[in-house]
C-alpha cells in the first residue's frame, strides 16, 4: 500500500472585510486600530431595543464581487440568524445568510504561467454578507484569567466566499488566493490585508487515495489559523502529507468511526497543524431569518448595470495587454498582477514610446526595482510615464544605450528633471557617424590580435573593442560599435 | 369633574387656554399615584421629580409664548419595555433591574419632543411574556376593578394605571393581545396598530415580527391622540412601514355610514363566557342601530392561531434574549462564589478519579452563562427560551418553525379575504372577564387560551382595538375588539369614538381604596 498515489481536495473559505466606512448594520466607523470599544453603538453592542438597518454600500460591494465572480444573483436574498453563545458575540447571533444567499454558482479562473498546472475554472459555492463579531484578548498573566474583548470590530461587513472543492494542490490553493485577492483590489472593494484581519482564511482539505476499482476519502480536516497565503500553502502541503501517512498507518475513510470532520490550526512557527477540534460536535446554529431585517431584492437591470461598471478585471485584461501591446502572456501576466495602476502607467508608457515590449521591459526589470528600493506604490514614483517615454524614445533612435539610460532614468529621479536635460547633465550626446567610424578604424589598427580572431569568426572579440571605445568616450553606442567594426574588418 | 378624570383631550384645551399648568396636571396624577397605587402597583417607578421639572419648563415656555408639541403638559405613563435615556428599563426583569439605556426609544423621543411629560415606568410580565402581569420579577399589579383580579397583561400595569385614573394616557406593547386584553380587563381603550406603523427601535424585543407598541387611554379620541404622535416612518427600524401618516383625529366625529361589520363565526364558540358574549352582542346591536350591517365571516385558519403564535413567538423570544447572558450588561451571577464552587466541584471530581465529570465540568464561562441566565430569568421566559430554542433546532425547524410561518400565511389570506367583503371585524376581546391573581399560575395553557382572539391580528400584522362594552354582574369590565385591515387605524379608531359616542362604558371609573392590602 506504499506509494499509492493520491488525489489532494480542497476547498477554500475567504473571508473578506468590505471597505465601507460604516459598518454593515450601523453607523460606526470600521476604521482599524481605534482604542477599544470607541467604534461603538447600541446596535453594534447588540443593546436591549436597538435594531439592525443595513448599510447599502455593504450590499452594493458584495454584489460588485459577486458578479465579478461569475455568480448568479438570485432576485431575492435574506438575512439569517446564526446563533451560538461567544462573549465576543453581544447579540448571541451573527446576522447571516443561510438558505438564500446574495450570491452563488460562479467560478474565477486560475493559471500558472510556470506551468504548474494547467488554467482551470474553480467553482464558487456561494458568496453571501454577514457581520463580524468582536474580538477577544485572553490575558493569562499573574496566575488569573483574565479577559477583555474589544467590540470595535462588531459588525464589520464581511463577504464569505466559499470555493468548491475544486483545488488539487497547495499551489492551486495560493494561485487561487492570489488571484482572487487580485480580482478583490482590482474591485476596489477591500483592502485585503491579512494582518489586520482583512482577508482571512480557512481550509478543507483530505485525499483521494485509489484502493483498486475504487477511491477511498480520508476524514475531512478544517485548517485554520494562517495568517500568510505562504502559511496557506505550507500548511496544506503540510496537512495533505500528514493525512497521507496517518492513512498509511491506520486507514480510516471519511464517514466510518472516527472519520468525521476535525479542526487543526497551523502553528506558524513549528510549522506544523495541530489539532484544535477532536469531538464530533454538531453545532446547531438554529438558523431563522431575521425578522427586524427586510428581504433585498436585485432585479435583472440592477445587475447589469453593475456587470457594466465592472472595467477590465485581470483575466481579461492580460489577453488585452498581450495582444494589443505585442508581449508574451508571462509578461501581460506580471503587468497586470501588479494591480491596475501599474497597467495604467505601463500602457501610458508604451504609447508615449510607441513600442509595447520595450515599455513592458522597462516597466518589469527597472521600474518595478526602483519602486521596491523605494518602497512605494507607482502612484509615488516620481518619473511619469511620458517623461521616462521620452527616454525610451531616445534608446529607439540609438542615441543612447540602455545601460546609459539605467543612469539617465536615475538621474531623472534625483534631479527632478527631463530625460534630456539628465542626458546633458550627465554629458551625453550622439556621437556623430564619421567619428564613431574613425574611432572604429584606431581601435582595429591598434589590436591586430583582435582583427585576427575576427576574421577567423571568433566574433566574442570584438567586446573588448567596446570596451576600449567606451573608455575613449563614453557616450559611444556599443551596438554601433560593434557593428561598424565587423563591417571594417570584413572591408580589410 | 376633577383634572384627573378629564380625558386627555379636554386636558389639553385646558393647558392650551391655561385654565390649569401642567404642574397642576402633574400633581394631581402624582398625588392620585400616592394615594392609591401602592395597593394598584402599576408603577415600577415613578418620575415624580422630573416629571415636576419639566412640567415647570413646559409652564415657563408657554408663558413666554413659545411654541410647544402636541401634547405639551400632558402625562404619558410609558410600559417598562421602551428604553428610556437615564432612565432605569427593566423590562419587568430582574436580569435587566439595574440597565440604565444610554438612548431613548423613537417612541420615546417623539413623547419627548411633543412636550409629553413622562411620569413613569409601569409593570409588565417579565420581557412582556404573559397574560396577568404576574410573571413581573418585582410584584404583581392588581386590577383597579377588583384587587384581587389581575389586570391582564403583558402590559397590565399600562392599563391599571389609566383605569386608575394615575395617567391619562399610556403607552402598552402588544405581541399576542397585550395591550387589547388588559385593556379589556381594566375597561379602557387600548390599540395595537398595524405591524410597521409605530417604531420598534428601543422597545426591548419579546417576538420582532408581532410586536408593535400603541396607545392606552380613556377613550378612543385619546387614543388618537397619543398615536399621532407615536406613529410614523422611522429610518431606525427596518420594519417601520414607509406609509402615509394620517390624522387620526381629524375626521374622528364623522360617523362611518354604511359600516360593514363582519361578525367571526369562530369567536363565539365553545369557551366564551355568557356575560362577556351577551355584552359584545349588545354592542353589535348598538352599531346596527346606527346603521351598520352586521354578517358572519369565518377566519377557517384562527383555530390554529394559538398553536402558530406559540412556536413562532418562542422561536423568536429564544434569539432576541440570547443577548442576556451577563457578559456586558444585565444580571450577573455572583462570579466569586461561582469560581470557589466551580473549584470545589474539580477538587471533588479529582478525589473521585471521574476522569469523564472532569472533562465535562462546565468552563467559567460556560457556569457563568448558566448561572446568569438561570438566575435572571424567571420561570414563564425559561420556558420560552426553551420551546423556542427546541422548535429551531435541527430536525424539528421545519415540522414547527417553517410549519407555523405557513400557517401564519394562511391566517392572514383569511383576513385578506374577509376583508374583502367587510370593513371591521368586531367580536370579544377576550373569552373571560378578568381572572383572580394566582388563578391561573399553575397552568401556562389556560394562561396562552386568553389570546384566543387576539393573536391572530399580530400574527396577520392587522391593527386591532379593545373598547369597554359592558360590565359583568361581579363589576369586572367586559372588551370589544375591532379589527381592521394594515393601516386602517383610522377607521378602527373612528368606529370606536362612534361606539363611545353612544355609550358611557368607557366613562366609568372604579372606587379606589387607598389603603394596601
Ligand atoms: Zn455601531
Amino acid at each position: 500500500m506504499t506509494n499509492t498515489a493520491y488525489e489532494t481536495i480542497i476547498g477554500l473559505e475567504v473571508h473578506v472585510q468590505l471597505q465601507t466606512n460604516t459598518k454593515l448594520f450601523c453607523r460606526c466607523s470600521t476604521s482599524f486600530g481605534a482604542e477599544p470599544n470607541t467604534q461603538t453603538c447600541p446596535v453594534c453592542i447588540g443593546m436591549p431595543g436597538s435594531l439592525p438597518v443595513m448599510n447599502r454600500q455593504a450590499y452594493a460591494l458584495g454584489l460588485k464581487t459577486a458578479v465579478a465572480l461569475n455568480c448568479q444573483i438570485p432576485e431575492f436574498t435574506k438575512w439569517d440568524r446564526k446563533q451560538y453563545f461567544y462573549p465576543d458575540l453581544p447579540k448571541g447571533y451573527q446576522i447571516s445568510q443561510f438558505d438564500l444567499p446574495m450570491s452563488e454558482h460562479g467560478w474565477l479562473e486560475i493559471s500558472d504561467p510556470k506551468g504548474a498546472f494547467e488554467t482551470k475554472k474553480i467553482g464558487i459555492t456561494r458568496a453571501h454578507l454577514e457581520d463580524d463579531a468582536g474580538k477577544s484578548m485572553h490575558d493569562e498573566a499573574a496566575g488569573r484569567s483574565d479577559s477583555r474583548i474589544d467590540l470595535n470590530r462588531t459588525g464589520t461587513p464581511l463577504l464569505e466566499i466559499v470555493s468548491d472543492p475544486d483545488l488539487r494542490s497547495a499551489d492551486e490553493a495560493r494561485a487561487y488566493l492570489s488571484e482572487l485577492k487580485l480580482l478583490l483590489t482590482y474591485l476596489g472593494v477591500s483592502d485585503c490585508n491579512m494582518q489586520e484581519g482583512s482577508l482571512r482564511v480557512d481550509a478543507n482539505i483530505n485525499l483521494h487515495i485509489a484502493q483498486g476499482e475504487r477511491t477511498a476519502a480520508t476524514p475531512i480536516v478544517e485548517v485554520k489559523n494562517m495568517n500568510s497565503f505562504r502559511a496557506v500553502e505550507r500548511a496544506l502541503r503540510f496537512e495533505a502529507n500528514r493525512q497521507f501517512e496517518s492513512w498509511q498507518a491506520n486507514p480510516v475513510e471519511l464517514g466510518s468511526p472516527g472519520g468525521h470532520k476535525t479542526t487543526r490550526g497551523w502553528d506558524d512557527q513549528m510549522q506544523i497543524t495541530r489539532i484544535q477540534r477532536e469531538k464530533e460536535e454538531s453545532s446547531d446554529y438554529r438558523y431563522f431569518p431575521d425578522p427586524d431585517l427586510l428581504p433585498v431584492t436585485a432585479t435583472e437591470a440592477d445587475v447589469a448595470s453593475v456587470r457594466g461598471a465592472l472595467g477590465e478585471l485581470p483575466a481579461a485584461l492580460r489577453v488585452t495587454l498581450a495582444k494589443k501591446y505585442g508581449i508574451d502572456a508571462y509578461d501581460a501576466d506580471v503587468l497586470v498582477n501588479q494591480g491596475r495602476p501599474l497597467v495604467a502607467y505601463f500602457e501610458e508608457l508604451a504609447a508615449a514610446c510607441d513600442d509595447g515590449r520595450r515599455a513592458s521591459n522597462w516597466v518589469q526589470q527597472d521600474v518595478l526595482r526602483l519602486l521596491n528600493e523605494m518602497d512605494a506604490t507607482i502612484d509615488q514614483f516620481p518619473v511619469t510615464a511620458a517623461a521616462l517615454g521620452e527616454l525610451l524614445k531616445f534608446i529607439a533612435a540609438g542615441d543612447i544605450d540602455n545601460t546609459r539610460a539605467k543612469d539617465v532614468l536615475q538621474e531623472m529621479i534625483d534631479a527632478q528633471s527631463s530625460a534630456a536635460e539628465a542626458m546633458a547633465k550627465l554629458g551625453i550626446e550622439k556621437v556623430d557617424a564619421s567619428d564613431l567610424e574613425s574611432l572604429c578604424r584606431e581601435l582595429l589598427a591598434a589590436n591586430p590580435a583582435v582583427v585576427a580572431d575576427l576574421k577567423e569568426g571568433k566574433m566574442k572579440a570584438v567586446g573588448a573593442l567596446i570596451g576600449q571605445a567606451k573608455k575613449q568616450n563614453p557616450n559611444v553606442n556599443p551596438a554601433q560599435i560593434k557593428s561598424i567594426c565587423i563591417e571594417l574588418v570584413k572591408q580589410l | 369633574m376633577s383634572l384627573i378624570d378629564s380625558p386627555a383631550t379636554e386636558l389639553l384645551q385646558l393647558l392650551k387656554s391655561a385654565e390649569v399648568t401642567a404642574v397642576e396636571v402633574t400633581q394631581a396624577y402624582l398625588d392620585q399615584i400616592a394615594r392609591y397605587d401602592g395597593r394598584v402597583k402599576s408603577f415600577l417607578s415613578v418620575g415624580s421629580e422630573r416629571a415636576l421639572e419639566q412640567a415647570a419648563t413646559i409652564d415657563q415656555r408657554r408663558g413666554r409664548g413659545e411654541p410647544l408639541g402636541e401634547l405639551a403638559g400632558l402625562p404619558v405613563a410609558v410600559k417598562d419595555v421602551l428604553c428610556t435615556d437615564g432612565w432605569v428599563t427593566s423590562c419587568g426583569s430582574k436580569m435587566l433591574a439595574d440597565f440604565v439605556p444610554p438612548y431613548d426609544a423613537t417612541v420615546i423621543a417623539r413623547l419627548k419632543a411633543a412636550d409629553a411629560i413622562l411620569i413613569g415606568k409601569t409593570n409588565m410580565d417579565e420581557f412582556a411574556m404573559g397574560g396577568s402581569t404576574e410573571n413581573s420579577a418585582f410584584f404583581p399589579t392588581t386590577n383597579p376593578w377588583d384587587v384581587s383580579c389581575t389586570p391582564g397583561g403583558s402590559s397590565g400595569g399600562a392599563a391599571a394605571c389609566v383605569a386608575a385614573s394615575m395617567a391619562p394616557l399610556s403607552i402598552g406593547s402588544d405581541t399576542g393581545g397585550s395591550i387589547r386584553q388588559p385593556a379589556g380587563f381594566c375597561g379602557v381603550t387600548g390599540l395595537k396598530p398595524t405591524y410597521g406603523r409605530v417604531s420598534r427601535y428601543g422597545l426591548i424585543a419579546f417576538a420582532s415580527s408581532l410586536d408593535q407598541v400603541g396607545p392606552l387611554a380613556s377613550t378612543a379620541e385619546d387614543a388618537a391622540l397619543l398615536l399621532r404622535t407615536i406613529a410614523g416612518h422611522d429610518p431606525l427600524d427596518s420594519t417601520s412601514a414607509p406609509v402615509d401618516q394620517p390624522d387620526y383625529l381629524a375626521n374622528i366625529d364623522q360617523p362611518l355610514d354604511g359600516l360593514r361589520l363582519g361578525l367571526v363565526r369562530e369567536h363565539f364558540g365553545p369557551g366564551l363566557d355568557d356575560e362577556v358574549g351577551a355584552a359584545v352582542g349588545q354592542a353589535i346591536k348598538e352599531f346596527e342601530s346606527r346603521g351598520a350591517r352586521v354578517q358572519e365571516i369565518s377566519l377557517p385558519h384562527s383555530k390554529y392561531a394559538i398553536a402558530t403564535y406559540y412556536v413562532i413567538a418562542p422561536c423568536e423570544a429564544s434569539s432576541n434574549l440570547a443577548r442576556y447572558d451577563g457578559v456586558h450588561y444585565g444580571y450577573r451571577t455572583d462570579e466569586a462564589a461561582m469560581l470557589a464552587d466551580l473549584a470545589e466541584e474539580r477538587k471533588q471530581l479529582a478525589a473521585a478519579g471521574d476522569e469523564a465529570g472532569l472533562a465535562n465540568l462546565d468552563s467559567p464561562l460556560m457556569r457563568l452563562y448558566r448561572l446568569s441566565r438561570s438566575e435572571g430569568f424567571g420561570p414563564e421566559v425559561k420556558r420560552r427560551i426553551m420551546l423556542g430554542a427546541y422548535a429551531l433546532s435541527a430536525g424539528y425547524k421545519d415540522a414547527y418553525y417553517v410549519k407555523a410561518l405557513k400557517v401564519r400565511r394562511l391566517i392572514r389570506n383569511d383576513y385578506d379575504a374577509a376583508f374583502r367583503d367587510v370593513d371591521l371585524i368586531v367580536g370579544p376581546t377576550t373569552p373571560t372577564v378578568a381572572f383572580g391573581l394566582g388563578e391561573m399560575v399553575d397552568d401556562p395553557l389556560a394562561m396562552y387560551l386568553q389570546d384566543l382572539y387576539t393573536v391572530s391580528a399580530n400574527l396577520a400584522g392587522i391593527a386591532g382595538i379593545s373598547v369597554p362594552c359592558g360590565m359583568t354582574s361581579t363589576g369586572l369590565p367586559v372588551g370589544l375588539q375591532l379589527q381592521a385591515p394594515p393601516f386602517q387605524e383610522e377607521r378602527l379608531l373612528r368606529a370606536a369614538h362612534m361606539f363611545q359616542q353612544a355609550t358611557d362604558w368607557h366613562t366609568k371609573r372604579p372606587t379606589l381604596a387607598a389603603e394596601t392590602p
